[in-house]
């Protein structure tokens, strides 16, 4: 088991340096951080402009800022210097992270919980009214535009909040201001924060849902359709023992490694629910780097969600060996 | 040689879901109820059957699916709605003069904007847009993602190694992060036209794609029909042709339909969010974007650009649906 785990870890340090180079190219492509400085008018002076392309490394070869960015990277964590000189890049990120992971956590563990209890059900009751409705809307929520959802619960719970019951719903931010809280105890940030996370969580769920729930259904109808399921009704287990304890682990085990190939998807579907919702996370900063032609913010934020993604199916992967004794044994 | 013949002898009393007539059997329907006609005949009779081309029995097998059929037909409309209709269509999505803010009446079938801009004209273009950027993607990501995953899977070795690491590195950052910087990145050289959009979305959707090639080449190879056929004396080129292109075609032609969904969604994600298609032309992103603050006062700002993406792309879904049932029954094992 160490040594399958020990496997696992090495092969994804080469995925990592890789992605370095990537992040790095993709910066690099977007373009001169500071071409809004040379357009100013009247003219910023010359010397300026050289002192900022001294800070921003930008009168070295290439090679050399790779390098020079990697080596504060892997020493001193240091992301670069951003385009505005007062911001730390690695300050401005680990504050906005927290926010995104909240949101993409949440919506990971609801939707994989919603989908394995419809997926389950669905399946063993196949072809019930119950299994057509899940169907039709799982392929209704894959077919749905996020954007247009969430833009949809936003409205809603604002409407909601205008005729019906006031402040039900939280639409804007990803929690509320200090001055508007009532104290500062624990369970009211604690509450304020889980409130304001509602409609985005369902926003962005949606999607993981429906794919994984078809997933879950097409996955446990085959294994129900194996064999040893048949062995095991035949030898006159009851249906629920041989659905708990020989047909479910077997289907949901590769939901893991599916659940791991999504998440960069989430990451961005997260970007896309946090502007509808204007949460200050990752998502802004994102939006930022690109309007700004923050290089180094950009290279920073692409390699933070590399490496969440990387992490992710690192552990799918962990977990699929502990779930399934033949992976860790081959 | 001739198609495998069906010798299915409808037994399927034991199995759970009722199905074992898998297979690609062409005299019988898999899963007509047993007292048809084509079932009691005498089993010596099924060989002597006329062979139906693989063709006729897709053609056959997607009609059956009754939901991809209308949704192939919904797709129809959209298409000539998209392309035809600004043809036809009295206003057009760039003019500013109509009334601002009307309901949809019988001038204005989607109602105007604040602008005076006649929705459904915008609706028409923004449909063509994104009907254009989705094929291109699609087609885009399914000719390189299979040149990749073919080369990939038939080299093997470090070629295999290094082409595959490369695919797992591009998915390893959100695909709209990526594409929104490159497309950020384009901004400033050209305009951007649907094209890059489109080019843009397909390479960073190329390697799903080549994953999916990949594995299937290397499946194939190890197939015992297609050792079988070797065995039988069959040369190299028979069995591409015969053997690995009809089955490895199926799987490709239903993944790139789906790509087209999916193509639809992050080309209007990535407008919606402000790096797709930009202001002076239209997409159904922008205009959702556009009428995202306007759920109430002005419904039909929002729903309309919205129900044209969710309707595409659920119908594009549905025929993906059908065509898999049509090309590879195998892989739709627990449907009827």
């Amino acid at each position: 088991m160490f040594v399958f785990i020990l496997r696992r870890v090495l092969i994804s340090i080469p995925v990592l340096i890789g992605s370095t180079i990537l992040v790095f190219i993709i910066g690099k492509l977007l373009g001169d951080p500071l071409q809004d400085l040379r357009l100013r008018n009247p003219p910023v002076p010359a010397a300026t402009i050289r002192a900022e392309e001294h800070r921003l490394w930008l009168d070295r070869p290439l090679p050399e800022q790779y390098l020079l960015w990697l080596k504060g990277l892997v020493l001193h964590g240091n992301f670069g210097p951003s385009v505005n000189p007062t911001d730390s890049i690695g300050g401005e990120l680990g504050s906005h992270m927290w926010v995104t992971m909240r949101l993409v956590l949440a919506a990971v563990f609801i939707a994989l919980v919603l989908a394995v209890v419809t997926g389950v059900l669905s399946a063993v009751r196949q072809y019930s009214p119950f299994d057509y409705t899940t169907t039709f809307f799982g392929f209704l929520f894959f077919s749905m535009p996020i954007f247009w959802f969430a833009a949809l619960l936003k409205a809603g719970g604002i409407w909601y909040n205008q005729h019906v019951n006031p402040a039900t719903f939280f639409t804007i931010g990803d929690r509320s201001v200090d001055a508007q809280l009532p104290n500062h105890a624990w369970w009211t940030t604690t509450s304020d924060i889980i409130g304001h996370l509602v409609l985005p969580t369902i926003a962005l769920g949606l999607a993981g849902y429906a794919s994984w729930t078809r997933f879950t259904r097409a996955s446990l109808l085959e294994v129900l359709d194996s064999d040893y399921v048949r062995l095991a009704r035949a030898k006159g287990l009851s249906s629920r023992r041989v659905l708990v304890k020989h047909a479910l682990r077997n289907a949901l085990i590769p939901l893991t490694t599916v659940t791991a190939l999504d998440i960069a998807a989430l990451f961005g579907g997260a970007i896309i629910t946090e502007s509808v919702f204007q949460w200050r996370g990752m998502g802004a900063l994102f939006q930022q780097s690109l309007i700004q032609y923050d290089v180094y913010l950009l290279m920073a934020w692409l390699l933070v969600t590399a490496t969440i993604v990387i992490v992710f199916n690192l552990v799918a992967d962990l977990l699929y060996g502990v779930l399934d004794p033949r992976i860790r044994h081959a | 040689m001739p198609e495998p013949t069906a010798t299915t002898t409808a037994t399927s009393g034991t199995t759970t879901s009722g199905t074992t007539t898998t297979g690609t059997g062409p005299a019988l329907a898999p899963g007509s109820p047993p007292p048809s006609g084509q079932l009691t005949r005498p089993v010596e009779r099924e060989f002597t059957i006329k062979e139906r081309s693989q063709l006729r029995q897709a053609t056959r097998r997607f009609l059956r699916h009754r939901a991809a059929v209308v949704s192939l037909g919904v797709l129809i409309a959209m298409a000539l709605f998209a392309f035809v209709g600004p043809l036809v269509w009295t206003h057009d999505y760039r003019f500013l003069n109509g009334p601002s803010n009307a309901k949809p009446n019988i001038h204005y079938p989607m109602g105007t904007d604040n602008l005076g801009h006649d929705v459904m004209a915008q609706v028409m273009r923004g449909t063509q847009q994104s009907i254009k950027v989705a094929l291109l993607i699609a087609v885009l990501a399914t000719v390189a993602g299979s040149i990749w995953g073919v080369v990939a899977g038939f080299l093997r070795g470090w070629v295999d190694s290094g082409l595959m690491r490369l695919a797992d590195l591009i998915l390893t950052i959100p695909g709209l992060a990526l594409a929104a910087a490159i497309a950020r990145s384009q901004a400033r050289h050209a305009s951007s036209g649907w094209w890059i959009i489109g080019i843009i979305l397909g390479s960073l959707s190329a390697p799903y794609v080549a994953r999916v090639v990949r594995g299937m080449v290397l499946s194939l190879r190890e197939r015992e029909y297609i050792e079988a056929s070797r065995a039988l004396g069959a040369t190299n080129g028979r069995i591409m042709s015969r053997h690995l292109i009809p089955n490895a075609f199926a799987v490709v032609i239903v993944n790139a339909t789906l790509l087209v969904a999916a193509g639809i969604l992050g080309e209007t994600a990535l407008s919606f969010f402000g790096f797709g298609i930009q202001a002076p032309d239209t997409s159904l992103g922008l205009l959702v974007s556009a009428g995202q603050g306007a759920v109430f006062t002005r419904p039909w700002l929002f729903y309309f650009p919205g129900l044209f993406i969710i309707v595409f792309a659920l119908s594009v879904n549905f025929v993906g649906d059908g065509l898999r049932d049509a090309l590879d029954p195998q892989q739709t094992r627990q449907r009827r």
